[in-house]
């Protein structure tokens, strides 16, 4: 079955982790993608990589991998270094990527970090490196592809990634949980400002997912505070307490079973939606 | 996606005479599911006296099963009505001796009515609370232990968009959509280890009986002499951010059987707001 054939689906944070796995889903159900993440270093304080992540990012080699495994796929693929924080960059992957593949069908806003800092002491710089990333960046993504979808009349999707920890409060992740809460808000309200143009604008909030933002060491020491040096086993268990059906975590492809749903012809009625992929996290909630 | 999804796979509908429950139960098969069909049947509907539309009808059930059959499945009738714990468990009971297990349950039977509360009889709440949120619990608990007993199942319940905020008019209905929500995230955190999920959609209008009558109609155009479909489309569509006045039943059982699925074995207690953008005026 191919839903996204011919479509053109960008994916930000597309090196690893859940943005490569959308990336090879929808290239597996006919779609050409365009793939960003982060840039080589420069050197340059304004556009290095953040500075305040405690685990490595994702690094060029990465997103060319993802280019390669969609590319083996049949599909064509840009992948292009860019920071979701500059609209400058955005803008310039959406400018090359619909020059080489054409305009821009699908926009998938992944890219985020997850840091842990307890609020009363945390530093404006980690506060503002997750907000300028997991919420400009979600608005930079789509102030780049918005207008062209307007323009060309024939709709469009977007599926932005929060969080679980966008519908509650959550100690120590106070800035993650801010800039998810926002993701759902700016959504919602780019959902009924584009309605009329039959584009469509969700999110999605997992809880954990079994990717490098949940396997990293202060990650573990967040869910294992009582352990030095937590591993592997210390903390599946603690990843497991949060969920209601008894699992560590999903799976990236948990989740795209859901992004590509939303991102197809049968959603075309839901909009401004969250849609929780949780393991049942939300049933404790709104 | 496969569209063969619900291949090997049981599914029990109620309210399925026409509307939303035909719907999903044709899109079912479609995809391989067989199915148990139940409705209020012939006689009793008479005995809801406060709406302002008829119920589905015994004709309408036997033609759902029809077109079922005509999809190349298997359907069995039952009447039941959702209000009666003994009918419902008798409908699941028949259900099992025919086909040995029940996969999907799609609690959608419900009714509609009009009054604001200051004005509403009893008879009117208590009727509304009977279908629309005991109905639901009456076929959930029906399915649930045997469902967790085989470590499988896929409940999916239909609230509706009022059931994420206030309306005039209809607080009734509200309020058993509401409640509808409640019940499905508890019953999602009970079954969580084995292997069930619940979850619920949350339409705006479809292009039913429930809402295509001059009942209905009346509440845009109050002072009108004679209304008719075409007048009340711009009223309808003003509702929705997405601006078409309403879905088709069919596009709701795309998320039904999206959430019926085993590509959504990770959403539980969850509700998807098929609801034309209307949601994003609230917090759903
Ligand atoms: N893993 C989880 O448990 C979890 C839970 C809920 C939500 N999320 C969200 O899911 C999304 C994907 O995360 P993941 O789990 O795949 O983690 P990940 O760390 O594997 O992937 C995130 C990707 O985003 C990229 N990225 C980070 N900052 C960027 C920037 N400024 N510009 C461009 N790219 C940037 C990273 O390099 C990385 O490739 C994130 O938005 C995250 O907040 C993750
Ligand atoms: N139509 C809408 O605009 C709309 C919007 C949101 C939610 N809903 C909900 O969708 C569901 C399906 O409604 P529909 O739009 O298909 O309307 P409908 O009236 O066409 O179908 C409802 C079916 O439920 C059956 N039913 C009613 N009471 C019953 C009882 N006590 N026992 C057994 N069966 C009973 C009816 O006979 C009918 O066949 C309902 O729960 C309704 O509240 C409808």
């Amino acid at each position: 079955m191919e839903r996204f054939a011919e479509k053109i689906v960008m994916v930000t944070g597309a090196g690893r982790g859940q943005g490569r796995a959308h990336a090879l889903r929808f290239a597996g159900e006919g779609a050409h993608l365009v793939l960003c993440d982060l840039p080589a270093a420069r050197g340059d304080a304004e556009l290095d990589p953040p500075a305040t992540v405690p685990y490595e990012l994702s690094k060029p080699e990465d997103l060319e991998e993802t280019a390669r495994q969609v590319q083996a796929l049949g599909r064509r693929a840009v992948a292009m270094g860019a920071d979701v924080r500059s609209l400058e960059q955005m803008s310039a992957v959406v400018a090359e990527a619909e020059r080489a593949l054409g305009p821009i069908d699908v926009l998938v806003a992944n890219a985020g970090i997850c840091t842990s800092n307890p609020l009363p002491t945390m530093s404006v710089q980690v506060w503002q490196e997750t907000i300028d990333i997991n919420l400009t960046g979600v608005f930079n993504a789509c102030r780049a592809v918005i207008p062209g979808m307007i323009e060309r009349g024939h709709g469009g999707r977007v599926v932005a990634i929060a969080s679980m920890a966008g519908r509650a409060g959550w100690e120590n992740i106070g800035h993650y949980a801010a800039s998810k809460w926002g993701v759902i808000g700016l959504v919602k309200s780019l959902a009924l400002e584009v309605a009329p143009h039959g584009i469509t604008a969700n999110v999605i909030c997992p809880s954990s997912v079994n990717t490098t933002m949940m396997h990293n060491d202060s990650s573990y020491r967040l869910f294992r505070p009582d352990l030095e040096n937590p591993t592997r086993e210390d903390v599946l268990p603690a990843f497991a307490s949060v969920n209601v059906i008894p699992v560590p975590y999903v799976e990236p492809e948990d989740i795209s079973d859901g992004v590509l749903f939303l991102a197809s012809q049968e959603a075309a009625g839901i909009t401004g939606a969250t849609l929780s992929i949780s393991a049942g996290v939300n049933a404790l909630n709104i | 996606m496969s569209p063969t999804r619900f291949t090997g796979k049981v599914a029990l509908v109620t309210g399925a005479a026409r509307g939303q429950g035909r719907a999903h139960a044709l899109a079912l098969a479609a995809e391989g599911a067989d199915l148990i069909l139940c409705d209020i049947g012939a006689g009793e509907a008479g005995t809801i006296g406060t709406l302002p539309y008829a119920l589905g009808s015994e004709e309408g059930l036997a033609e759902t099963a029809g077109q079922v059959r005509a999809l190349g499945r298997d359907a069995l009738t039952c009447t039941a009505d959702v209000r009666d714990s003994g009918q419902v468990d008798g409908a699941v009971a028949a259900g099992l001796e025919r086909f040995g297990q029940i996969d999907v349950l799609l609690a959608n039977a419900g009714i509609a009515s009009i009054s604001r509360i200051e004005d509403m009889p009893d008879a009117m709440w208590r009727e509304m609370i009977d279908i629309n949120l005991t109905g639901v619990f009456n076929s959930l608990r029906a399915v649930a232990p045997h469902m967790a007993g085989r470590g499988y199942g896929r409940i999916v319940a239909t609230s509706s968009i009022v059931g994420r905020q206030g309306s005039p008019n209809i607080g009734h209905y509200v309020a058993a959509k509401w409640g509808v929500i409640g019940l499905v995230k508890s019953l999602a955190i009970e079954l969580a280890d084995r292997g069930v999920t619940v979850n619920a959609v949350a339409p705006t209008s479809v292009d039913t009986e429930m809402i295509q009558n001059e009942g209905f109609w009346r509440l845009f155009l109050p002072d009108a002499e004679q209304i008719r479909e075409q007048d009340v489309r711009d009223a309808y569509t003003a509702l929705n951010p997405i601006p078409i006045p309403w879905l088709q039943a069919a596009d709701v059982s795309h998320s039904v059987l999206f959430l019926a699925s085993d590509e959504a074995k990770f959403i539980t207690g969850e509700v998807l707001p098929v609801a034309l953008g209307w949601n994003a005026r609230n917090a759903s």
